[in-house]
Parts: structure tokens; C-alpha cells; sequence
């Protein structure tokens, strides 16, 4: 057995890491999540603004990490519906363009009364990373000259008043990376004492805590944050419960757990043989 | 690997390759089902001036409401997109043809997506619409300001684009330099600026907090204190860890090794979070092949419709 | 002619924009630098395409091994290429009905649209997905506790991964939690920390906290020294060998 586990083949390791994330996945297994207090500072923070209010969504994630930030995505854009905030969506990412338009779709298809350009807009893309913080910051429509779909930003009626991100009450950021919320908060929340709260990667936020709270209210680092902001959202509007894919997060925790029981036991197990093997003076 | 784990293999592949074969001979899955809308602009007059079909997708399980149809456009990417998954995938068994081909794919279509996405959103309604307005407004982007004046500084920028794009002439390499040299100017000028402010000055001001932290009843809560106390030697234990003029020995060298089992913690954190972010990926391709292309009973079917309360019952969902 | 005037227009450009930044006077021109730069970064697309599209048809008709891979690159480009820049299959936008142009370049049912959703967006998200299986391999062929600090990285990874999902309530669900309504006392805060939730908590607020500090801040000094050699002409590697 310790020969067969100390030559193990990666590819087994592969295997049951197949099996630890599908049989959840293929089970529905889920679990009840309580929203920490750094879910609830980022909750709080949309909560407490009051209806009306204008709030940009910078979206700069792409599809590879959408199975992470869309739940949070989602999740920020049905809370701030539910708010009657205005949302104005951005991107800084080439392929978040449709990351915005899945955001769209569920105001479309669940917000039917909310409407396009007095209640959200999407700005789109522009290429240029930080250079088009640098820009909006002071002078939005010197660079969004058009919306994403061609129509004149000085006829959208809730571009009304709004030359620049600093008419913003909050940022709402949801990163994979860079470009993304180190420079919104290097950029625009710290030069600008802007109010900005995020999503994050796992790979990501880590890196984010040391802006918490001065320079980003709060964030929602990875599955597990977003599973518990979605679960603030449906205990703040508990409507939202019936609507599945608003759970997205939430339904991703299963697999998450055995997946994470899964890398613990493997460690422990290859230390076991290590250990195994220093006694038995096996040079690996 | 020996022939035991071999044959152990060919029997996985076999099942799932049955397994796959069943849904096909048996199963309703793998297809896309559209729903269309009219829309119809009308002129002036109020005669119908132009009028083109959307469609949006909708769930399976309404593809017998009015208007729902089979999309064979969507249908067959659905398809390509799981089998450039299941290509993809492949990888983990070993280097093959089928994971070079969706790789080569990939790269072919995502740089032709960037230079198309920058033509549309950048180099269109900024470069060209800056200099000539009314022709881009007769074309292109008719939603540009009506006000708007030809602005020949942007004439510079044309230039430095153009001089960037030298860089794939055969000859005069050097000229595309000026552009970079734009490029790299400007990147230092704002990176300067935004780093020094919010992540050295910011971050040693965020530091310097009181080390006696206060509860509510005004007293001294002793584990925000020890946290806040901890942060703070933290800190300056890693800054003293990163600090080579400095021979690390004596107190600055346990101080560093401090910082290095601080900075170690980080990192174990740093790979919990990686770990916890892939997983959440997996997830989530593999909910495309079982409910998206599989139609192994998908938990979000009935997204549109609101009714569905497949999981989550603890929670009230 | 070929170094001196990058060194000037990088240094020109860089303090022009650190200029901006504190007086209000010259804010436009930071801006104005800035929608530059912007443009340069969407030209910088067309650059990588272009070289993407020299280096492979060169493969191709030089017959290098791999050269078929090269001609599905090639393929994949120009299809790409073509349907985007001609908007193959998308609307007018219905204000300007009658601008065949002005329509969305990525509207759900156009060619490039099609293109994102089942080959990029896939393609693309897969990639990333693979990690989960190698991170899985990586752990159980490099972590060993060999010393202190190897230590330190896998207790901490057990405790973030253990306490980021249900198992922090299944293992330590039995410590008691602070109550909102009592004042809590040094031994029920004690309690309550040692669960495996509130654990990651502390862990990633103040120990990674601390660590991701003193990096920022190590990388601040290090961007600031770079940058300053860059705009004083200190720095010239940008500018190469200077052979052509």
C-alpha cells in the first residue's frame, strides 16, 4: 500500500477530484450559509443607500472565472433592483462585455418594470485597463461618447448631471484581477474618498483585505462569500428565494465542501507517507 | 502505470462512453429551444419603417409554449462547446491532438475577438469619431454627440497608432518605439501616483491604529487589542523580512524570521482562497455538461418561471 | 533621434499625468493623455492579432512541426475577424433603424456572439477549471511539513479550507457562539474565536492582513523606484538593444 500511494499516479488524484465535485453536484447537496460580518458591511452598504441612488457596477471578470463572481454579479445586480438604485454597468475586461449582459438579462426578465436608461445602462467596454479609470474619474464622456449599444450618452436620461464616476454614491466592483478593484480603489476610492465594496476571486482576495475598511468598505472574497451575500439578499428579500438562480453560490457550496475535505485528506495522506518514508529512510 | 491501472482506466472510459451513448440513443437533451419577438420600428408616418426577429433562449421545458422553436444555430454550439470542454478536459489523461485543436481554437478566436472589440469600442467611436465625426455618425456610430467638431489632435494619436503598428513591418523596428515609449511613460506616470497613495501612504496610515482597542462600554477589549497588537508586529516583522541592508541576525534577525511565519500564514491563507476559486470553477463546467448539455435534471430550469424550489429547503427556498 | 526622442516623450507623458493629478489647471491634459493611451491599448490588440497571424501563416508555409495547429489558428482568427468586423447577424440599434452599422458587435444571436458563447466562453472557462485537478496533484505531491514554516502554510490552508465551508459548523459547530444581547466576556469571546469559521476570520484579518500589508507596501516602493527610473531616462530597457 505505501508503494502504491508513494508512485501514486496523478491521474487518480484527478479522478476523485472528478467524483468529489460532481457526486455534490449531481446529489444537490447544499448547505445552510450565515452571512459573516464582512458579507453584511457589504450588504449594509447597498442597504442603506437610499432609492435612487446612482451606483456604478464595473464588471472585470471574463467567462474563466465566472463560475466564481457570477453569483455575485447576480446577486449585487438583483439587490440593487430590489434597492431602485441606479445601476450603471462598465467593464475594464474584453470579455466581461456579456458578463453585464447576463446582469441585464435578469433585470429584464425579473425587474420587467425597471427601465433601460432611466433605471440601468451599460456603458461597455473600453480598452486601455487603469487608463480608463484615469479618464471616467474626472471626465466620463470624454471617453463613453455612446452607450455599448451605440445610442448617444448625452440622450440617456439617467446620464442626466453625471460627468464623471465621482457623481457615483458607491462603486460596486466584481474582479478576477487586474484591471480591477486594486485600481478602482488606487485610482478612485482612495484619491477620491469614493464609497466601493467588492467581489473577489479566491486567488484575489487576500491581496484585498489590507484596503478594508478605509479604502473598500467591505468584500466578498470567493464562492463561500458570495453564497452568503446571496443568502443576505434572500433574507433581506426573502421573494427571492423561489427564483433558482438566484442560489447559484449557494448550490456551488456542496461541491465546494467535499472538494475541500478532498485537498485536506490528499495532504494528510502525503505527509503520512512522508513521514512513513523519513522512518524508513526513503529518499523522495 | 502498470497494466491493472490500465485496464481500470479503459473500464471508466467505457462506462462513460455508454453512459453518453444511452442519452443519445434514449434522452431529449443537448438542445437548444428559442423564443422569437417581432420588433418593428415604425417611421414618421407611422408606417412600418424596419423589422427583424430576436431570439432569447429559454428552458427546456417550455419548448412547447407559443413562439418557443429548436435553435439549430444554438444546438450545434452547444454541442461544440461541450465537446471543445470534453477536448479540453482531455488534457489531464495526457498531451493529444484533440486538446491541441481546441487550444489552437481558443488562441485563434480570442486575438481576433480583442482587435474586433477594440475596432468597435475604441479605435471607432474615439480615434476615428474624433476626427471625423459626421462620417462615423453616417455609419458606424450614429448616436454620437450631434455637436461634436473634428478634433485634428487626435491626428497624433492616428499617428502613434500607425507607428505602433510599424512593429510588424520587416524594416524600421525603431519607429514603433515612440508609441512605446507613450505607453510606458504614461503607465509609470499613473502607476506612481496611485501605488505611493494607496498602497504605501494609505497602508502605513491604516497601520498606525491604537494598539488599546475600546469595547462599546467604553473598557478595553482585550482580543481586538491583541489583534490589533499582532497586525501591527506583523507588519513591521515582514517589512524588516524584506529589508536587505540590513544583515539578518540578533533581534533583526528573529524579527525576520517573525515576518517570514507571518508572510507564510499569508500564503496559506493565499492557498485555501486558490484552492477554494478552482473548485468553484470545476463546478461550474461541469454543471454546463450535466444540466446544460445532459439535461441531468437541472436545478435552475425553471429560472424563468420562478416556480422552482428544487433545493436549498432549509433555507426556505 | 531613434532613443533620445522616447526618452523624451516618456518623460514628457509620465510627469504631464503626475502633473494632472495635483493641479486642477492641467487635469485636461492628463485626460487627454490618458484617451490616448487608451486608444494606443485597442491598437495594441491589432498589433497582437497581426503578429499572432504573422508568426503562424510563417509556421505554415515554412511547414514547422505543428504547422496544422497553426493553420486552425489561422482559421479561427479570420472567421473570428471577419463575422466581428462586419457584424455578421446582428440588428441596427432601433433608434438608427436605418444604419445597417450601428447595431451591438456582440448581440445575443450574431456570428461573433456565437463565437463567445460556444467556443471562447468554454474553451476559455475549462482552461481555468483544470487548475482544481492540478492544485489537487500539487498538494498531495508537494506539501510535506518538513519544517516551521511549511507548517505554518498547511495548518493555516487546512484551517481557511476547512473553516471557508459547512465542515467549520460540522467540526467546531459546538463551540458556543457570542450571544448578540450579552456583553461577551474574555472566555466566551475565546470560545466563540476558536471556531473554525471565525478562525479563517482572524487568520485572514490580521495574520494575512499583516503579510499582505507589508507586500503592498514592499511593491509600492519597488513601482515608485521603477517608474521614477523610467521617467528621469535612468531606465532604457524598453528602448532594446537599440541593434536596429
Amino acid at each position: 500500500m505505501y508503494e502504491f500511494l508513494k508512485t501514486l499516479d496523478r491521474r487518480w488524484v484527478f479522478l476523485l477530484m472528478f467524483l468529489a465535485v460532481a457526486t455534490p453536484i449531481l446529489l444537490k447537496v447544499t448547505f445552510p450559509e450565515k452571512p459573516s460580518a464582512m458579507v453584511m458591511d457589504v450588504f449594509n452598504a447597498i442597504e442603506n443607500l437610499p432609492e435612487g441612488s446612482k451606483v456604478l457596477m464595473a464588471w472585470d471578470f471574463d467567462p474563466a472565472s465566472r463560475g466564481e463572481l457570477e453569483p455575485m454579479a447576480s446577486a449585487f445586480t438583483r439587490h440593487c433592483a430590489e434597492k431602485k438604485l441606479k445601476m450603471y454597468y462598465m467593464a475594464l475586461w474584453p470579455l466581461a462585455v456579456p458578463m453585464i449582459q447576463d446582469s441585464i438579462r435578469i433585470l429584464e426578465r425579473e425587474y420587467p418594470h425597471l427601465e433601460y436608461g432611466k433605471d440601468y445602462m451599460n456603458l461597455g467596454y473600453k480598452p486601455g485597463n487603469e487608463g480608463v479609470i484615469k479618464v471616467v474619474i474626472t471626465n466620463i464622456r470624454k471617453l463613453y461618447t455612446t452607450d455599448h449599444y451605440g445610442t448617444g450618452v448625452e440622450t440617456i436620461p439617467m446620464m442626466n448631471g453625471v460627468t464623471s464616476v465621482q457623481a457615483m454614491d458607491l462603486i460596486v466592483n466584481v474582479s478576477a484581477g487586474d484591471p480591477g478593484t486594486k485600481q478602482w480603489v488606487q485610482y478612485v476610492a482612495t484619491p477620491f474618498k469614493k464609497r466601493m465594496v467588492a467581489g473577489a476571486t479566491g486567488v484575489q482576495a487576500p491581496q484585498l483585505y489590507p484596503y478594508i475598511p478605509e479604502q473598500l468598505i467591505g468584500l466578498l472574497g470567493a464562492i463561500k462569500a458570495a453564497a452568503e451575500y446571496e443568502q443576505a439578499v434572500i433574507n433581506g428579500y426573502p421573494h427571492l428565494a423561489k427564483i433558482a438562480t438566484a442560489k447559484e453560490g449557494l448550490r456551488r457550496m456542496g461541491p465546494q465542501l467535499v472538494g475541500h475535505v478532498l485537498i485536506v485528506l490528499l495532504i494528510i495522506l502525503a505527509n503520512v507517507i512522508y513521514f512513513i518514508g523519513r522512518r524508513r529512510g526513503d529518499s523522495r | 502505470m502498470n497494466n491493472r491501472a490500465n485496464a481500470i482506466w479503459a473500464i471508466i472510459f467505457v462506462v462513460a462512453a455508454i453512459f453518453l451513448g444511452w442519452r443519445i440513443a434514449t434522452g431529449n437533451f443537448g438542445r437548444v429551444y428559442v423564443k422569437s419577438q417581432q420588433v418593428t420600428v415604425n417611421a414618421d408616418d407611422g408606417s412600418v419603417a424596419a423589422s427583424w426577429e430576436t431570439h432569447t433562449k429559454v428552458p427546456p421545458r417550455d419548448h412547447q409554449e407559443e413562439g418557443v422553436s429548436l435553435s439549430i444555430p444554438r444546438t450545434i454550439g452547444l454541442w461544440a462547446g461541450a465537446i471543445l470542454t470534453l477536448c479540453i478536459f482531455s488534457f489531464l489523461y495526457g498531451d493529444n491532438p484533440f486538446y491541441k485543436t481546441a487550444e489552437s481554437i481558443v488562441v485563434g478566436a480570442s486575438a481576433a475577438y480583442l482587435m474586433v472589440i477594440g475596432f468597435w469600442t475604441q479605435i471607432i467611436p474615439n480615434l476615428i469619431g474624433n476626427i471625423v465625426p459626421d462620417w462615423t455618425r453616417t455609419w458606424a456610430t450614429p448616436g454620437l454627440d450631434p455637436e461634436a467638431k473634428a478634433d485634428y489632435v487626435y491626428l497624433l494619436p492616428l499617428m502613434l497608432s500607425i507607428m505602433l503598428l510599424w512593429r510588424l513591418a520587416p524594416v524600421g523596428g525603431w519607429i514603433s518605439r515612440w508609441p512605446l515609449a507613450f505607453f510606458i511613460g504614461a503607465t509609470a506616470g499613473f502607476r506612481l501616483i496611485g501605488f505611493m497613495e494607496a498602497d504605501f501612504v494609505a497602508q502605513i496610515r491604516a497601520t498606525i491604529i491604537p494598539i488599546w482597542v475600546k469595547d462599546a462600554a467604553g473598557g478595553v477589549d482585550i482580543w481586538a487589542s491583541i489583534g490589533a497588537l499582532t497586525m501591527i508586529v506583523g507588519v513591521i516583522s515582514c517589512l524588516i523580512y524584506f529589508f536587505f541592508s540590513l544583515e539578518h541576525k540578533g533581534v533583526v534577525g528573529k524579527t525576520a524570521r517573525l515576518g517570514i511565519w507571518f508572510l507564510m500564514v499569508t500564503f496559506g491563507a493565499g492557498f485555501g482562497y486558490t484552492v477554494m476559486g478552482r473548485i468553484a470553477l470545476l463546478s461550474q463546467r461541469l454543471e454546463f455538461l450535466f444540466y446544460e448539455w445532459l439535461w441531468l435534471d437541472s436545478p435552475t430550469a425553471d429560472a424563468v418561471s420562478g416556480t422552482a424550489s428544487l433545493i436549498m429547503p432549509a433555507l426556505g427556498g | 533621434m531613434k532613443r533620445t526622442a522616447p526618452l523624451l516623450i516618456a518623460a514628457t507623458v509620465g510627469f504631464i499625468i503626475i502633473v494632472s493629478t495635483f493641479i486642477p489647471y492641467t487635469e485636461s491634459w492628463g485626460e487627454d493623455s490618458m484617451i490616448w493611451f487608451d486608444i494606443l491599448a485597442a491598437v495594441a490588440f491589432v498589433l497582437g492579432g497581426g503578429n499572432l497571424l504573422k508568426m503562424n501563416l510563417k509556421k505554415v508555409s515554412e511547414r514547422r512541426p505543428g504547422w496544422a495547429y497553426s493553420a486552425i489558428i489561422i482559421a479561427a482568427f479570420l472567421i473570428t475577424l471577419t463575422v466581428g468586423l462586419l457584424k455578421v447577424g446582428t440588428h441596427p440599434n432601433e433608434v438608427f433603424w436605418n444604419k445597417p452599422w450601428s447595431g451591438d458587435y456582440i448581440g445575443e444571436g450574431s456570428a461573433l456572439w456565437w463565437i463567445y458563447e460556444y467556443l471562447i466562453y468554454p474553451l476559455t472557462s475549462t482552461m481555468f477549471a483544470m487548475l482544481a485537478f492540478y492544485i489537487a496533484s500539487a498538494a498531495f505531491r508537494a506539501f510535506r511539513a518538513k519544517n516551521m514554516e511549511a507548517s505554518l502554510l498547511l495548518g493555516t490552508a487546512f484551517i481557511v479550507l476547512l473553516g471557508r465551508t459547512y465542515a467549520a459548523i460540522i467540526l467546531t459547530g459546538w463551540l458556543p457562539e457570542l450571544a448578540h444581547d450579552a456583553e461577551p466576556s474574555f472566555f466566551g469571546q475565546l470560545w466563540n474565536g476558536l471556531r473554525l469559521e471565525k478562525l479563517t476570520e482572524t487568520i485572514m484579518g490580521v495574520f494575512n492582513l499583516a503579510g499582505s500589508r507589508a507586500i503592498n507596501i514592499g511593491i509600492a516602493l519597488g513601482i515608485a523606484s521603477t517608474s521614477l527610473k523610467v521617467l528621469l531616462g535612468i531606465d532604457r530597457s524598453y528602448l532594446g538593444t537599440g541593434e536596429d
